[in-house]
């Protein structure tokens, strides 16, 4: 108790200033916000009274060119020196694709590979299934609000918070001793034998992945619930009124309908599991064969001071999401076409 | 709960900042100097020790860490007189992303002024890379004058020393109940083979307690999964094989394939991958690899197990009202030896501090922290030791701190450094950590795991 | 792309008023027992983890050790102390959490307007204003998503540390930071909702004389308030959630450091501290949740590339 007083004691004290020392801080971000954009309204002023030839170019340029330069800076350039690191040695000679050759001939290089492909694979499919399922059930039901909170929710936890939250599901104790992980003890209480979810290969990168999986379906199932409310009910009851069975209706009037926000939620939910490693990484480090190649790259760019092989990983990365790039590309190209 | 503690002296240092802060930026070069205020004389009176280093006027140094916490708070609390007395403002960055934040900002050339690394192997990657400074010859002169040879040859890298040591910890402590000890008639084991037996004795004794297995250990560090395992490892081969062996290990003359480690390897086998010896209150040796560190020991409070091996730092990790004391709850032993006539042999860790620039104020900090007042200081607080010639036994905050001191600065013991730590980083701190777990899951044999580990000793 | 939805023009209308039809599914899809089964079986599966996590938090530290949350059932124990600590609890080398969440906040706010403002108008002009190359330089911006932003961090920083800018270590570092590493996402994001604006409703704001610049500001940014919101709320979820960007660029000291720094603390460098892990994580959360909560209307009304119509 008396600590505890002592730190309440200690807290009071620390709050007397607290205020005076914190608000500067608040007051720094919301003149920064003002001021930002006032300087986004003045560019709009300068657009809007350009002179009239040219006012197309100059307006083009005043809409694009501060998130062009921005990027320019912060993610072409690094990409660009990532690039040719790949192709370096530590030193800075050039040496072809030896640090390919590495990753690729690494004893735990294929098994990286197998798993980032297993998590590309499914958690994209159970994301946006799951999503999709849920979305459809509870559309329009009492208290679909809340219902989607609920899914919604692992999407306000950090990838750290989320993987603290699963470890403490999967934890193990041997048979005879008292579980405090659920899903052993529901096992045990089936009357089956515990089991190591996290340390077993080659089960354990699809416990993992569940992980990211779980987290991203808020994310499906918002922006594809959004989609399907969109869906005409004139089409519905047509198809309603021509029989078809809800399954039907589904296949052939829903899923062709929200299309574009299935390519833009497999896209977004695709991109964001190739470069996540904080799940990894927190529950197993790497160990077991869980590896995948976005903690491969964080490993041996800042762990193990190899930076030349951490960028021939992230270039692996950029290769491994280019099918998805082209695919985006067609979709845009018919689109234009079409629109 | 541990944490909640409180440090009255933490207030008073605080409040002593603050009015030092606001002398020195209201009347320049006031603080610290003998001044004509009615005080003066006991703010000269405290500062004495720290004359040497001279008075600063609004200068800062940075310096980043690994620590966080109680360990960061009482660092910090470790130099505020420092502050106080010499007018440097030291700004201290801790967390757990020390090693990408420093690869980043030494990348981008904006490196902290000083660096404190858990581990002189991690040092010597970024004193390779060019961006730390040769240590100043006031820290070279106290290296020299308070730390032992072998201390100052972790630090340098071909020939210049760069790295000051600061902190230490004595590995292979094997931890105990008195009290279960005593009412069992247990006596602390002399030998490996004692250990063994007395191990065997507890297994049978325990028999009637489902739960009970005379060993607990944790491997389970996040990345760093693993650790504790290659501990043991090393404590067992410089037993067996000496220190020569144990070098050549180290530097990679040694396999691990070769027969010298396996048997380290099969000698540490027959207690970890045993049923009926591990894993106390947890489960079998399967349970090892997901069992944190921090908990490992936890299960002998419960009278689930009766020993575990771990550094002096698990002194921190016992909860709040454990008596650690020879008479006490608990209470700990150096790993035996395997003949009772070898030297006392112990392996250590350390961390260690290098500065990326030469600015006066940096250097002040880096010779205040490679001196003996410092380690007093800082051992005073609590929580650590240090291996420091100049520090006092005594100061130690615990019996156990004291005892490890004491083993640190005697003549007869032999002192190596984790070699883990000593390796390349694609061994030390990744291929040797999975190597060990995955052994002790028992996916990998003995033969498997060593030459797994030999293939990723790097080449050049 | 083609059949994907237009956003509907009447911003203020109540959403999910049903009509006739409407109401008729409704009924339609609330006798379907296995879809209600599963929707329930999924919302269990998505709460579980957290819930037992949320039970921890109030159990005393040698409970949560000794035996799962489930058995507070047959054996309740319920504790704040958990709380208190996290809350009271600040030492040589740390605050206490109310500083973390100011500057979580100093850090988050201006990190989401800068990047929604910036995207909001590239996306306009990559859908609106006809040019060459459009379309290659939005390919570029997509393919740009999936730069690791590890990679990123070290040119980054050296151009903030150059003389002339200096603003390594700052909380604007961070907010540029945060704002490149969102712009692609938001823009491909963005760019799929204002795309699908009617062309009519463009036409029909060209005739009456207005420039790009004043069809974006009464046209585009009222028709895409959904979406901005919906945008907004992830890029919050980021940025709040991140450590690694705001360490890097804003110094990490305890002026700067965001509130994921302080429950990395908790975590330690052990890992026996669940009772304080377990409380830190759902403070942390608490902000992100509220934000949620209070924009999810505009979840329901639409977002990105579909909105109500019918």
């Amino acid at each position: 108790m008396m600590t505890v007083h002592a730190g309440l004691v200690a807290g009071a004290l620390r709050t007397e200033g607290f205020w005076t020392e914190q608000s500067p801080k608040l007051g720094f971000a919301a003149i920064a916000i003002v001021v930002f954009l006032a300087v986004m309204g003045l560019v709009m002023f300068l657009a809007d009274n350009a002179p009239r030839k040219g006012r197309d170019v100059v307006q083009l340029l005043l809409f694009v060119l501060p998130a062009m330069l921005l990027l320019a800076a912060g993610m072409i350039w690094p990409a660009l020196s990532t690039m040719w690191q790949s192709v370096t040695s530590k030193a800075g000679e050039f040496v072809g694709l030896d640090n390919f050759v590495t990753i690729f001939t690494d004893p735990t290089g294929q098994v990286v590979l197998r798993n980032t492909l297993l998590w590309v694979v499914f958690v994209p499919l159970i994301s946006t299934v799951v999503g999709l399922a849920y979305a459809l059930f509870i559309d329009r039901a009492k208290g679909e609000r809340i219902l989607k909170s609920l899914v919604f929710m692992p999407m306000a936890i950090s990838f750290v918070g989320a993987s603290i939250i699963w470890g403490f599901m999967y934890t193990y104790r041997s048979e005879g001793f008292p579980q405090i992980g659920l899903l052993n003890q529901i096992l045990v209480w089936l009357g089956m034998s515990p089991y190591q979810f996290v340390e077993t290969p080659p089960w354990n990168t699809f416990f993992l992945l569940v992980v990211m999986a779980w987290i991203q379906t808020g994310f499906a199932m918002v922006v594809l619930s959004a989609a399907i409310k969109g869906v005409p009910a004139e089409i519905v009851e047509a198809a309603e009124l021509d029989g078809a069975s809800a399954w039907e209706r589904f296949l052939h009037v829903t899923l062709p309908w929200i299309r574009g926000s299935l390519v833009v939620v497999v896209t977004t939910i695709t991109i964001s599991t190739l470069k996540v490693f904080d799940i990894v990484r927190t529950m197993t480090g790497g160990q077991y064969n869980t590896s995948v190649v976005a903690n491969e790259m964080y490993t041996r760019a800042f762990r193990l001071g190899q930076p030349e092989i951490g960028a021939a990983l992230a270039v692996v990365l950029f290769i491994l999401v280019l099918p998805i790039v082209i695919y985006n590309i067609r979709v845009l190209r018919q689109h234009k076409e079409t629109h | 709960m541990t944490r909640r503690i409180i440090y009255p002296a933490v207030g008073l240092a605080l409040g002593g900042l603050v009015l030092a802060g606001c002398s020195s930026s209201d009347e320049p070069g006031d603080s610290g100097s003998s001044g004509d205020g009615g005080d003066g004389g006991a703010m000269a009176a405290g500062c004495e020790a720290y004359a040497d280093y001279g008075t600063f006027d609004g200068e800062s140094v940075e310096i980043y860490g690994t620590q966080v916490d109680e360990e960061a708070d009482r660092l910090v609390e470790s130099w505020m007189e420092f502050e106080e007395c010499t007018g440097i403002t030291v700004e201290w960055i801790g967390n757990q992303e020390f090693e990408t934040q420093m690869n980043v900002r030494v990348e981008a050339g904006d490196p902290p002024d000083l660096a404190i690394f858990p581990q002189p192997g991690l040092a010597a990657r970024f004193i390779e890379g060019g961006s730390v400074v040769p240590a100043p010859e006031s820290v070279e002169a106290n290296v020299d004058e308070f730390w032992t040879e072998s201390w100052k040859e972790y630090g340098t890298v071909d020939g210049t020393f760069y790295a000051a040591p600061l902190m230490a910890s004595v590995k292979g402590w094997i931890w105990y109940s008195p009290t279960q000890f005593a009412e069992n008639g247990y006596e602390v084991p002399e030998t490996w083979d004692d250990m063994m037996a007395l191990t065997a004795q507890m297994a049978e004794d325990g028999a009637d307690n489902s739960q009970y297995r005379p060993w607990c250990i944790g491997f389970e560090s996040g990345e760093a999964t693993g650790w504790p395992g290659t501990d043991w490892i090393e404590d067992i081969v410089l037993r067996q094989q000496g220190a020569e062996t144990y070098d050549a290990w180290v530097a990679g003359d040694v396999k691990f394939s070769d027969p010298e480690i396996v048997e380290a390897f099969d000698t540490f086998g027959e207690i970890a991958l045993n049923a009926d010896y591990v894993n106390g209150g947890i489960g079998g040796p399967e349970t090892i690899a997901s069992t944190a560190f921090g908990d490992g020991g936890l299960p002998i409070l419960d009278g689930n197990c009766s020993l575990h091996h771990q550094a002096s730092f698990y002194e921190g990790f016992w909860p709040e009202g454990t008596v650690v004391a020879e008479d006490g709850d608990i209470w700990a032993f150096i790993t035996p030896k395997i003949n009772a006539d070898d030297p006392d042999a112990v392996t250590g860790g350390g961390e260690f501090i290098t500065a990326f620039n030469d600015n006066p104020a940096t250097v002040a900090f880096q010779t205040f922290l490679s001196s003996d007042t410092w380690a007093n200081i800082r051992v005073g607080l609590g929580g650590v030791i240090s291996a420091n010639q100049g520090l006092d036994p005594a100061n130690a905050s615990s019996e156990l701190g004291t005892a490890a001191i004491e083993l640190l600065q005697s003549e007869d013991t032999l002192f190596k450094f984790d070699g883990a730590d000593l390796m390349p980083a694609a061994v030390g701190s990744a291929s040797f950590w999975t190597g060990i777990t995955d052994w002790v899951q028992g996916t990998k044999s003995t033969e498997e795991v060593t030459s797994f580990i030999d293939g990723t000793w790097p080449s050049s | 792309m083609s059949a994907a939805i237009a956003p509907e023009p009447v911003v203020d209308e109540p959403s999910g008023t049903p009509s006739g039809g409407k109401a008729k599914r409704v009924k339609k899809r609330l006798t379907s027992r296995t879809a209600t089964f599963f929707a329930i079986v999924i919302a269990a599966l998505w709460t579980i983890p957290t819930f037992g996590l949320f039970v921890s938090s109030f159990r005393p530290d040698t409970d949560i050790a000794n035996s799962g949350w489930w058995t507070i059932v047959t054996n309740p124990s319920f504790t704040l102390d958990n709380y208190v600590a996290v809350f009271s609890e600040s030492g040589a080398s740390s605050a206490s959490l109310g500083v973390y969440f100011i500057n979580s906040i100093v850090i988050t706010l201006p990190a989401t307007v800068f990047p929604i403002t910036l995207a909001l108008m590239a996306a306009y002009a990559f859908a609106w204003i006809p040019f060459r190359g459009s379309s290659w330089l939005f390919v570029l911006v997509f393919a740009l998503q999936i730069v690791p932003l590890q990679m990123a961090l070290i040119p980054l920083l050296k151009i903030f540390n150059y003389p002339w800018l200096d603003i390594g270590g700052t909380f604007p570092a961070v907010w540029i930071a945060h704002t490149i590493f969102a712009l692609p996402l938001e823009i491909f994001l963005l760019h799929n909702f204002i795309s699908e604006i009617p062309r009519d409703v463009m036409e029909a704001a060209k005739v009456d004389g207005a420039n790009h610049a004043q069809i974006f500001r009464r046209v585009v940014i009222p028709l895409s308030v959904p979406a901005i919101a919906s945008v907004a709320i992830f890029q919050f979820l980021w940025v709040w959630n991140d450590l690694l960007v705001a360490l890097v660029f804003s110094g990490g000291t305890v002026k700067t450091a965001p509130v994921t720094q302080r429950i990395a603390e908790f975590a330690g460098t052990r890992g026996n501290d669940w009772e304080l892990l377990t409380a830190a994580a759902f403070v942390g959360t608490i902000v992100p949740l509220i934000v949620f909560f209070s924009l999810q209307r505009y979840f329901v009304r639409g977002l990105l590339a579909g909105s109500t119509k019918g």
